[in-house]
Formats: C-alpha cells, structure tokens, sequence
C-alpha cells in the first residue's frame, strides 16, 4: 500500500503517478478526474472523453494494469499507482501487437473509441493470449464504437492474438 | 462533469477511516469503487464535504468462510466475485449474479459491499443477497453491529447505515452441503438495468426443502422477497407441482410497472418463468453439490 497524495490544502493534492513509465505529478483539485488529470494536467489528449457517465468506455485506461473507466475515478485515487494510455502502448520497435492489429485489420473508423478499445484488448491479451471471438466480444461489452465496427475490432483483437503466438 | 469541491482522506485502517467520519458526521461518505457514488457527485446529487477513501485499507479485500458464514470484505470487486471457485456450487446465486452487474470495466472497481451501501431500488446484488440470507458488517467508533439486509434497505438510495458507520463486509450464513442458487437476469444490453431479476438460493434438508431465498429486481420500489412462494417451498418435496406454484406466487408477490423496459404483464410473466426455472437449476446444482 502506497501513501496518499500530498496533501497542499483543504481542496487540492500533489498527486504523482508512473504514467507510461515516466513518473508525472501536478497540483490538482481532489475533485478532478483522471480523465482530466491525463489530457489537461498531462497533455496526453489520446485518451477520449465520451458520454462522461460511465457508459461509452471511450475514456478507458489502464490502472495497475486493468482496464478503468477513467472519467469515474478520481486523480488523486491513481497516487503511486501505474497508468498506461493509448501513448503508451507502442514501444521503442514501433507498434504493438494489438495496435498493429488494428491497423491491418481496418479496426476503426473515425477512431473515437479507438484508444480504450486497443487498452482493453491488451489487458485482455495480457491475461488471456487465446481468447477465444466470444471472450473478445464479452471483454470489450462495456465500450460502444459509435461507428458500430465491432466486427473488425474482434477481428483486430484476433489479428494480435495471433501474432503473440507466432512471437 | 466536474464534482462539486470535497475533502479528500485517504485513511490507511478502519480505525482512522471511522475517526475522519465521526468529524463529518452526515456529511462525509464513504469511497470504495466509486463506480456509483463518482457519477452522483459528478451530476451533483451528491455532494458531500468529505470523501473518505478506503482503497488504502488493508485486509478489506478478501473473501473467506468464517464461523458459518461466507465473508466478502467491503472491497472485494465485482471482478473477484465474478472469478472466485467459494461462490459457484452452493453459493452459486452469488457466482451467476457476479458477471451481470453493469459491465466488465465497471466490474474491475465497483464493490459488492459498496452496491449494498448503495441501495440502488434496481441493484442485483440486493437481491441475491437477500435471497442468500445475508447479513451486512458494520463498524463504527462505538464497535461493531451486524444488519441483516432484510433491515438494511429502507428505500430507494437508504439504507440504516448511520452517518459514522462503515459498512466492512457482507456475511452470507452456511446453507449447509446440500445447496444451490442461481440468478436470473433479462437485460436489454450490457450495463443496463435489469427489465427482471430472479435471484434462487436453496437448500435441501433430508429430501425436502430446507431454506429458500427468493427475491426479485426491477419489479418493485426496492428488491423485493417473494416470502409467499419461500413459505410455500419450506419443508415441501421439490417437484413439477411445488415449482409450479411457488413461480405462481413469486408473480403475484412482484409489483411491476409499465415502462420502455416492458409492460407490467410481461414483466410478471417474466418472473413466474424465471422463478421456475431459477428453482430447477438452484436444485439441479444443489442435488450434484
């Protein structure tokens, strides 16, 4: 267990966090949400913010590893702890499996729900490496593509799957 | 959506959580998955002047027996239910219910304990509680209590938690070897409120029925037990008949409503079929355990 955000005043926390990697940290109002705290206090616009109710998953990142909808948990709640967006997900070899799947397999359209979707997928692959089309589709039910292109997102969760095996 | 301002504690024992509490008295709350309470402050129906956070309580999150009793501490997630081996089989009205709250990023934070506290009048988790005889742990500065669910819920979003109380686990009792349960949810997509719920938990005694929960989501002001149909099976053979007419009065006992989810008839339908069937596999499970 880590120690909570500093504390600078009756409203507002340092919070630091390792996002991506990197350790990152700002002055934020207990109040703001990590959606914010990534695109505003971070500069990292790739997460989305979507129906900001806790529906669409367009937000969705991954803290400790799972995937979170991160307009419904507070900043301060990510002190001490790992994020990984959409900007983190390529390495120092280009793109990774589950965004090369994407590519290939045309698994977006306008792309607004692509980020959280591609999270999610890799949280699932991490855990699961064969999943099978019908433990795609369950991992990724609690996101919308407004676009409605679910076929080719299972089809690009596929395509990276079978990379890893390959790998 | 912005919150409206809070304090923030992020205390790291129950001890210190309960202190921070007493200071705020009604207008503090509790923070576990916030999966709830994040999107009511962001719509400020809630505001309150503090939020205590228990994420940083250690020994909260575990699910164990105990004493009699089946305890899933305040936060356990939706997540770890869904994949825990202690809630198939005899505690399997638990199990089944786990993977059809909300959906599955909501399930990764939400808490068991947190939705109970929560009160929502179209929880699932009310009922197969309810329907599994459970109890909820409550501490507060003055010790602890123990409130049996049947007591907790006093309406829509109110519960009988007091204002320095925290609620650290739910304790569902033995149903002994011979048990089953399951629940029975029709949504029309994922993340959406129950149009019906049906949740089964059963035991069998030398042969006939022991104990029966039965209770219902999303047909009535609050989960609803069907006490009726509960009476009707206890002590009774299990067969065509009695299934029959215990689905028969968990109907009657339900008081739906007409809405964009179904008309009140269908609902009723809806729970006499999933009563029946609820009971066929609590059965069919309990008599393999």
């Amino acid at each position: 267990m880590t120690e909570a955000a500093v504390e600078t005043g009756a409203f507002t926390r340092t919070v630091t966090a390792t996002v991506n990697g990197t350790a990152r940290s700002a002055d934020v109002e207990t109040r703001l949400l990590l959606v914010h705290f990534l695109r505003e206090s971070l500069g990292l616009t790739g997460t989305h913010i979507g129906c900001d109710t806790t529906s669409c998953g367009a937000c969705t990142v991954l803290l400790d590893g799972t995937p979170v909808k991160s307009c419904t948990v507070l900043a301060v709640q990510a002190e001490g702890r790992e994020i990984t967006t959409v900007e983190g997900l390529a390495g120092p070899d280009g793109l990774s499996a589950v965004q090369q799947g994407f590519h290939e397999e045309h698994g977006l359209q306008c792309g607004f729900c692509t980020p959280g979707m591609m999270l999610t997928a890799t949280a699932l692959l991490a855990e699961n490496p064969d999943p099978s089309e019908e433990e795609i589709r369950w991992a990724i039910s609690g996101q919308i593509c407004r676009c409605t292109g679910y076929q080719n997102i299972v089809k690009a969760v596929q395509h990276a799957a079978a990379q890893g095996k390959e790998g | 959506m912005y919150p409206a301002r809070f304090e923030y504690h992020a205390p790291q024992s129950v001890d210190e959580a309960l202190t921070v509490l007493e200071r705020y008295g009604d207008e503090g709350k509790v923070l576990a998955g916030g999966q709830s309470l994040i999107p009511l402050m962001k719509l400020r129906f809630a505001s309150p002047k503090a939020l205590v956070d228990i994420n940083r309580i250690e020994g909260l999150d575990s699910i164990e027996e105990d004493n009699g009793f089946l305890s899933i501490g305040a936060l356990v997630r939706h997540k770890d239910c869904e994949r825990s081996d202690a809630l198939k089989g005899r505690f399997g009205v638990l199990g089944d219910a786990a993977p059809q709250i909300s959906d599955p990023i909501v399930r990764n934070l939400g808490t068991v304990v947190g939705s109970l506290a929560h009160a929502d009048p179209q929880g699932d988790w009310g009922s197969a509680l309810l329907a599994a005889g459970a109890q909820l742990e409550v501490a507060s500065s003055g010790g602890t209590r123990t409130i049996p669910l049947d007591e907790l819920f006093q309406g829509p979003f109110m519960t009988s938690l007091e204002p320095n109380e925290i609620a650290t686990a739910v304790q569902i009792p033995d149903p002994g070897a011979r048990a089953g349960g399951t629940y029975l949810k029709l949504e029309r997509r994922v993340g959406d409120y129950a149009t019906v719920g049906v949740a089964v938990h059963l035991s069998f005694d030398n042969g006939t029925v022991g104990r029966v929960g039965i209770a219902l989501t999303g047909v009535g002001p609050r989960n609803l037990r069907a006490e009726s149909a509960e009476a009707a099976l206890a002590g009774a053979e299990l067969n065509d008949d009695t299934i029959k007419a215990a689905a028969e009065l968990a109907a009657e006992a339900a008081q739906p409503r007409s809405d964009e989810r179904g008309s009140a008839d269908y609902k009723r339908s809806v729970v006499r079929v999933f009563t029946e069937r609820g009971l066929r596999k609590a059965a069919e499970s309990a008599q393999a355990a």
